[in-house]
Parts: structure tokens; C-alpha cells; sequence
């Protein structure tokens, strides 16, 4: 950041020009509108796939889950060989939405990050305490009613903290909007280092983009000062009754297909289509096995690290222990080239004995995707009530046991979903790899990117498929976690 | 009563289940020490070490060349793939402690902004006298060409013939040309060719030149192959590209490509031809082997591949141009000194007041 004092005053200049404010709205929009509709998009999904008896629940959960492993060039990719100029629909003369610019840009960004919301929402259902539920009804509340009431408020703190994730990913994010052509910060940003090579400039701009998104984080923090929601008296969650739809079955089973055959059929179809035109892919165990490892060794470091930060979040009252939870937040609204190269900087020049090690690698990936895992630590924090574990606490359990013995057994479900969403990301994530990553290090990310800038997408396809592949079996495997809990209870 | 006797072997339960969760945990993190100290200590300033390349070109193409290098000359070599702006910006973040001993740019401009910064070891004249036309190479003795590419006109065969193409790049400006042209402001090598635009013509032509595109609303790709790619599906009728990737765009598909290149006039500021190069970083520890890797790849088995992998020009005498292409000295790339092309900062700028970027 102190990188910014260097940019030479001609720059101050820029930044006060009328376009800087223009991209601000813009991008501030663009956050927004993609927010917003991945809340409408992933509440009720979450809720469909937690409370109600809607047939294949399970896969449905892991299924919408996958937009997240989808690279981003790859959506970018089929969103216009769908809608573009001269795509499928252009060719078959049928009648298109306009995909360039905004509207492509919301629809492009929501379908990959809606799933940052749905496991958040799911989680904070999951882990409710289904009892409340019942209270509400045994007090004469409808069915419906009763659900809305008493679900309100934790599916409100994770629409909250994923909704932020989801915003802070829009203002980082850089594939998308080039390909769909709509300007933002982040664009701007990457001019300015890929054609400039000027690090200053983009570091005043880069400034200028944490700048809306503290304004966002202190939005977040008036929002929740709404009161706590804790569990009941009991000590674990139980599985809930789940409500019967009915009728709805059916529209609710064609709602889930219609978004994962959207978000997730139409991107391995193009994808199986590459297949098909015969590449060679190489052999891919090894660049599969150190995807796997350093995505499920991030994913468990980075858990465990916003365990104490999630605590203090809930619980702490101090500005301080706020002011430290919002500040890590900032590196995810970065975009990640600005992230990596501040990393480099401070590897370095202060922790050069790591530099260029897989630790290093992996610190870089856990300082960029923590707050996916903090929001859902905090949030589960949140929906735990401190009575228990001052309960546990006099009945003579030292203070390790009471964390590992009954905080973390009732975490699962938010601990579950926050190691997903980093395992995910990190499976696909590039650039950091790219210039933070020991030498020669060979991750299926990087095969597909070298194979696609190669133009050959027949060789992109392999990599691509085991990408998913895998990213789908991790998801399944973290999630068993969540289920476990709920048997276990 | 009944529920105090529920509570207690809730917990036990739950004990039971957090045993799995603590040995994974601390399971994986003896795995990361492990792949921590597996990874330290290979990185040494040690004159015997593998010479350590950052190749800002794509590995499809560099692998093969290291691998016969490595055949040739008993040299252990390692590569850091990137793009090469990113992996420019990461030279200079590292400086004089980077383990880097040369760097394989896409570009001059990279070169250059290195150069500028201090960061490359001045080349030995025999290096450079490889490559004797001084268009493709740095005056100052920082950098030498690999290979070239030529700026071009691509445009969709079906809708236009030779005879209807301008012969200068100013007459895209046009009405005719309206919403028909593709270009990537993004993208290094469009800059490169606006810079060249501005050291030939001026600021202000390039300016008002840059002006008049805009309102003729070309259609913004991410990069040339985009913009190749839209060519073949009708969505534009020309694109600023350069040369190889109508060959690269044809590779892979079944039917004919009904794209082509054509070249503007000689001197025209469009026909500019830009080369990708090499430098050694200040400081390296093996100058030896790196300028051993140099004269490998300034070779005629090197650059015979590049021009079959790429088909991108050779800079070296003698070596053959990729099939089907004019021959290099046919291409009227305008009289620049490429060094320059390392001003993209005011191009930048220009592009940014013109509201393109």
C-alpha cells in the first residue's frame, strides 16, 4: 500500500478525473445488483435443501455448489458462445438478452457466486436449533409463518456476511467484466499494472477501491448490531422435521435443475464438447494430487485460523477485535494480482527464508480467502449461546474442553461450509500460484490456463473436467461433516 | 429430570466425534511443515544452481526448447510460467533479491520497463550481433529479439475481398468501417502499436487518430484471439491482430478458418513489427548459463521451432520465415527504435483521455 505515495501527482490528477467517479458507480452498482440477486437465487435454495423434504436434497446441495469451480474464463467462455454475437441462439436466429455490459456482467458474476450465499444461508439453517421452530408453531404460528419468523434472523446475519463476500468478489473481480466488456475499478487496476507496469498507480487505485469497501464494511457492522439469535437450552442440534412441500415438489425440483443446468450443465456440456474434439491432456495425477492438497490443507488451516477471529467477532465487544475482523476483509476486495504483489513485497524483503516455498503459497492463499471462512465461523459463534459453554465451564471442564468438546461439535455445519468455500476457491485459483508458488509447481489450474492461452481448448478440457471432478468430491466430503453432526445429535 | 440425564451423553457423544477433527487438523498441519522444509533450501545464489527462468511465454512452446537445452548443454534449468506483465511487475517487487537469472518477455515494452528500472545486465556483443537488423534489439545492449510479430489487418474472407482493404490504418476511422472493427486496448501489443503510432505522427495525431476509432465504436476484445475468433463468427468484419493468430486460431478446427491477414503500406504505423526478447537479469549468478540459454535459443534449431510452433517471424539470418507468410524484409514495418516502445506509460495515459481504457 505505501506503494500508492509513489505514484507521481499527475496520477492524483486521474483519480480526481470525472471517469474515476463514473467507474466508482459503476462498480458500486455492479456489487449491488449481483448481490442482490444471488440473495433472491441463494436463500431459497438453501432453505429447500436444509428444511424441506425435496427428493435428492444431498446432491442438489453438492451440485450448486460447483458454479465455484468453474474457472472464470470458462463461464466468461460459454456465457458467450451461448449468447454472444454469433453464438448458439445468434446462429439458430432465436431471440437473445443482450450479455455485453451490465446485464451480462450480473448474470455472469451471479452464476458464479450465488454458491458463496447458499452455503453460508444453508449453514446458518442448518445449524439452528430446530426447537425454536417448533416453539413458534406449538404458540399458534402457521407452519410458513413460524419458519419466517424465527429462520429470519440467522439467514439475515450470513445473507449479511456471504452478501459482503459477494460484493467484495465483484469488486475484485476482473475476468468477467473484461470479457463482458463493462468497465470497473478493477479493470482499470489491471490496465494500469499489465500495460503500464506503473505498480504505483495501481496501488493508488487499489487504495481507492477499499475505500467503497470499507464504506460497505461499516454498512455491515450498523447492520449487525441486531441482537444475537442463540440456540435453545439443548446442547447439540438435532435433525429437524422436514416440511413436507406438497404440491410444490415438482416446481421447486425444476427450479434447482433449471439453476444448475444453467450455472453448472451448460459450462461442462462446452467443456465435454472441447473433449470431444480429441487433445492430448497429459498425464494429470500429479498436478490433481497438488491441487487436492494445498486446496484441503488451506481449507483446514484457514478454518482453524478465523476460529479465534469469528470468536472475537461474535463476541467481543471491542472496537479493537471489529476493527481487525473488517481489515481482513479488505484483501478480498482486492483483485488478487494487487494481493499476490503486496505479498511478494513482504515475503521478501521480511520472511525470505519462506519466500517461494509451498508455505508461503498456502499463507497467500489463507490471507485472500479468510473472510470466506471467517463469516461463516462468526456466524456460527453468533448462533451459539454463551450459556453453554459457561454451563460446561461449571461443571468443571477446563476451558480446551469446553472448546473442543462443545463449541466445535455445534460449529460443524458453519466450520463444514467455510472449509467448502476456501477449498473450492483455492482449487481453482491462479495467479498467486503463478507468481507466489515454488518454482515448476503443477496445479490443473494452470495446465488449463496454459493449454487455453495456447488456444488449444480441446487440451483444456481434461484438466477443466478433473478441476470439477474433484472440486464436486470435496464438497461432498466436507459436507459430510455438516451431516455428521447432525446424526451424531 | 429427564432431559439432565439427556445432557451429559449428548457431550460424550459429541467427544467422540471431535476426536477425528482434532487428528485431521493436526494431521494436516504436520503435513504442511513437512512440504514447508521439503521446499526450503533450494533457493541459493549458488553460481552451480539451476539457472532460473521467467518466461512470460507460453509454456507449450518454451518447454520443449528448455528440455532439448538441458539435453545440449548439461544445464538444470527452472522455469516460472506467467503472464508477462505480472511476471515484470513481479521483477521489479522482488529487485536485486530475485531469484531470477532471465527473463523471456512477450514483449519489448516488459524489456524495457526492466531495463529503465536497473534490472538487466548489459548483453555481450556476440549475443547481440546475432540478431543484426538494430530494429529488433535493445541500442543500449539490455535485451535481444527472439522473434517477430508483424501487426495486421485480420478480416472475415466471406464478407470482404483484398481489393476492399485500406491500405493505411487511419482509413478505419471511416464511416464504411462503423461498428465493423475488432480491437483489445488491453492488450500489450495494440499499446505497442499506438505507441509506435505516437513516436511516428505525434501525440496529437495519435490522439485525434484514437478519437475518431472511438467514435466509429469498434467492438473491445480481452485479447487477438477474441477478436480472431469473432472474425470467424461474423460478429466483426476486421481486427487489429497480430499475424500468427489467424495460423493459431486455424490449428485446432475442422473446417477452413475464413479468416486472413493483410498487411497495410510500408511505414504505416498499423504495419509495426514487434519482437518478443530475452534479458538477463543484474546480478544473476550464472551469466554464463544464461547467456549460454541466449545463444541456444538465438540458434537455428530454436528459432526453425519457434517458426513452426508459433509462426512467428525469425529474427536470425538465414533462418527460413514460417510457411505461407511474406517474407519478414516484405513487411513494411515503419523505421522505430522498439526500446521506446518501453514509453507505454504515456500511451497509457492517451488511451485513458481518450476514454478508451
Amino acid at each position: 500500500m505505501w506503494r500508492a505515495r509513489d505514484a507521481d501527482p499527475a496520477a492524483w490528477d486521474l483519480l480526481l478525473h470525472p471517469r474515476t467517479l463514473d467507474l466508482f458507480t459503476r462498480t458500486a452498482t455492479l456489487a449491488v445488483a449481483v448481490t442482490a440477486v444471488g440473495a433472491v437465487v441463494a436463500v431459497p435454495l438453501a432453505w429447500l435443501t436444509v428444511a424441506s423434504d425435496l427428493p435428492g436434497r444431498r446432491l442438489w446441495t453438492v451440485a450448486l455448489c460447483l458454479p465455484l469451480a468453474v474457472p472464470s474464463y470458462i463461464s466468461g467462455y460459454v456465457l458467450l458462445a451461448a449468447f454472444g454475437d454469433g453464438g448458439l441462439l445468434d446462429r439458430w436466429g432465436w431471440p437473445r438478452p443482450d450479455v455485453y455490459g451490465f446485464s451480462g456482467a450480473v448474470l455472469a458474476l451471479t452464476a458464479s457466486t450465488f454458491p458463496l450465499m447458499f452455503l453460508s444461508c444453508r449453514a446458518a439453517l442448518a445449524s439452528q436449533d430446530p426447537s425454536l421452530v417448533e416453539a413458534a408453531r406449538a404458540l399458534g404460528r402457521p407452519p410458513g409463518l413460524a419458519l419466517a419468523a424465527v429462520s429470519w434472523p440467522p439467514l439475515a446475519r450470513a445473507r449479511g456476511s456471504s452478501g459482503l463476500v459477494v460484493a467484495f468478489y465483484v469488486l475484485s473481480d476482473f475476468g468477467a467484466v473484461s470479457l463482458l466488456q463493462y468497465d470497473t475499478f478493477s479493470r482499470a487496476i489491471y490496465m494500469q499494472l499489465e500495460g503500464a507496469f506503473d505498480r504505483s498507480l495501481a496501488a493508488l487505485w487499489s487504495l481507492a477501491l477499499v475505500a467503497p469497501a470499507l464504506a460497505l464494511l461499516v454498512l455491515s457492522a450498523v447492520a449487525a448490531r441486531r441482537g444475537p439469535q442463540a440456540r435453545a437450552g439443548r446442547a447439540a442440534t438435532r435433525r429437524p422435521r422436514p416440511v413436507a412441500l406438497g404440491p410444490w415438489t415438482a416446481p421447486a425440483l425444476g427450479g434447482c435443475a433449471l439453476i444448475v443446468a444453467a450455472a453448472v450443465g451448460l459450462p461442462v456440456a462446452v467443456i465435454g464438447w472441447w473433449a470431444a474434439q480429441g487433445g492430448r491432456g497429459g498425464a494429470l495425477l500429479d498436478p490433481a494430487l497438488t491441487s487436492l492438497t494445498i486446496a484441503a490443507v488451506t481449507a483446514v488451516v484457514t478454518v482453524v485460523g478465523s476460529l479465534p477471529l469469528g470468536y472475537l467477532a461474535a463476541r467481543s465487544p471491542s472496537p479493537a477485535a471489529r476493527l481487525l475482523e473488517r481489515v481482513s476483509y479488505a484483501a478480498y476486495a482486492l483483485p488478487p494480482i494487487v494481493v499476490a504483489l503486496s505479498l511478494v513485497s513482504f515475503g521478501i524483503h521480511v520472511a525470505s527464508f519462506a519466500y517461494g516455498t509451498l508455505a508461503m503459497l498456502v499463507f497467500a492463499h489463507v490471507v485472500r480467502f479468510g473472510p470466506l471462512a471467517l463469516g461463516t465461523s462468526k456466524g456460527g459463534f453468533a448462533a451459539l449461546s454463551p450459556r453453554l459453554g459457561e454451563a460446561a465451564a461449571s461443571l468443571g471442564r477446563a476451558p480446551l474442553a469446553v472448546a473442543t468438546r462443545v463449541a466445535l461439535p455445534l460449529l460443524r455445519a458453519d466450520l463444514a461450509a467455510g472449509a467448502a468455500l476456501v477449498f473450492l476457491s483455492v482449487m481453482k485459483e491462479l495467479p498467486a500460484t503463478l507468481l507466489l508458488g515454488p518454482i515448476g509447481l503443477d496445479t490443473l489450474p494452470r495446465r488449463i490456463w496454459t493449454a487455453a492461452g495456447d488456444g488449444n481448448f480441446a487440451a483444456a478440457a481434461s484438466p477443466a473436467l478433473v478441476l470439477i471432478a474433484l472440486s464436486s468430491l470435496g464438497v461432498a466430503l466436507t459436507l459430510r461433516h455438516e451431516r455428521a453432526a447432525e446424526q451424531a445429535a | 429430570m429427564s432431559s439432565r440425564s439427556a445432557a451429559p451423553r449428548r457431550l460424550v457423544g459429541a467427544s467422540a466425534s471431535a476426536v477425528p477433527v482434532a487428528s485431521f487438523v493436526s494431521g494436516a498441519l504436520v503435513v504442511l511443515a513437512a512440504l514447508a522444509l521439503a521446499a526450503c533450501g533450494q533457493r541459493s545464489a549458488d553460481p552451480a544452481g539451476p539457472l532460473v527462468v521467467y518466461s512470460g511465454r507460453n509454456e507449450a512452446m518454451i518447454a520443449p526448447l528448455v528440455e532439448q537445452f538441458r539435453a545440449a548443454h548439461g544445464v538444470a534449468v527452472e522455469v516460472r510460467y506467467g503472464e508477462t506483465a505480472q511476471l515484470a511487475a513481479l521483477l521489479l517487487e522482488e529487485g536485486a533479491r530475485t531469484p531470477a537469472d532471465v527473463f523471456l518477455s512477450q514483449d519489448a515494452g516488459a524489456l524495457g520497463a526492466l531495463a529503465r528500472a536497473g534490472r538487466l545486465a548489459a548483453l555481450p556483443q556476440a549475443v547481440l550481433d546475432r540478431v543484426p537488423d538494430p530494429r529488433f534489439r535493445s541500442p543500449d545492449g539490455r535485451w535481444v529479439g527472439t522473434s517477430g510479430r508483424a501487426r495486421v489487418l485480420a478480416y472475415d474472407t466471406r464478407a470482404l475481398t483484398r481489393a476492399e482493404l485500406p491500405t493505411s490504418v487511419r482509413a478505419l476511422t471511416e464511416p464504411a468501417w462503423k461498428g465493423r472493427v475488432g480491437w483489445a486496448p488491453t492488450n500489450a501489443s495494440f499499446q505497442g502499436f499506438v505507441t509506435a503510432f505516437r513516436l511516428l505522427e505525434g501525440d496529437a495525431a495519435a490522439a485525434a487518430w484514437l478519437r475518431a476509432m472511438k467514435a466509429n465504436q469498434p467492438r473491445v476484445y480481452k485479447n487477438n484471439l477474441a477478436i480472431v475468433e469473432a472474425l470467424a463468427r461474423g460478429e466483426i468484419a476486421v481486427g487489429l491482430v497480430n499475424h500468427y493468430y489467424v495460423h493459431a486460431a486455424a490449428k485446432g478446427r475442422s473446417e477452413p478458418l475464413p479468416v486472413a491477414n493483410h498487411h497495410f503500406a510500408k511505414d504505416d504505423p498499423g504495419a509495426l513489427i514487434n519482437v518478443a526478447g530475452i534479458g538477463v537479469l543484474a546480478g544473476s549468478a550464472r551469466p554464463a548459463k544464461a547467456q549460454a540459454f541466449i545463444e541456444f535459443l538465438l540458434g537455428a534449431e530454436a528459432q526453425r521451432h519457434v517458426a513452426d510452433e508459433t509462426h512467428e517471424y525469425p529474427l536470425v539470418p538465414g533462418a527460413p520465415p514460417p510457411a505461407g507468410l511474406r517474407p519478414i524484409a516484405e513487411v513494411g514495418s515503419p523505421t522505430i527504435d522498439l526500446s521506446r516502445l518501453d514509453a507505454l506509460q504515456d500511451t497509457v495515459r492517451l488511451l485513458q483521455r481518450a476514454g478508451i481504457l
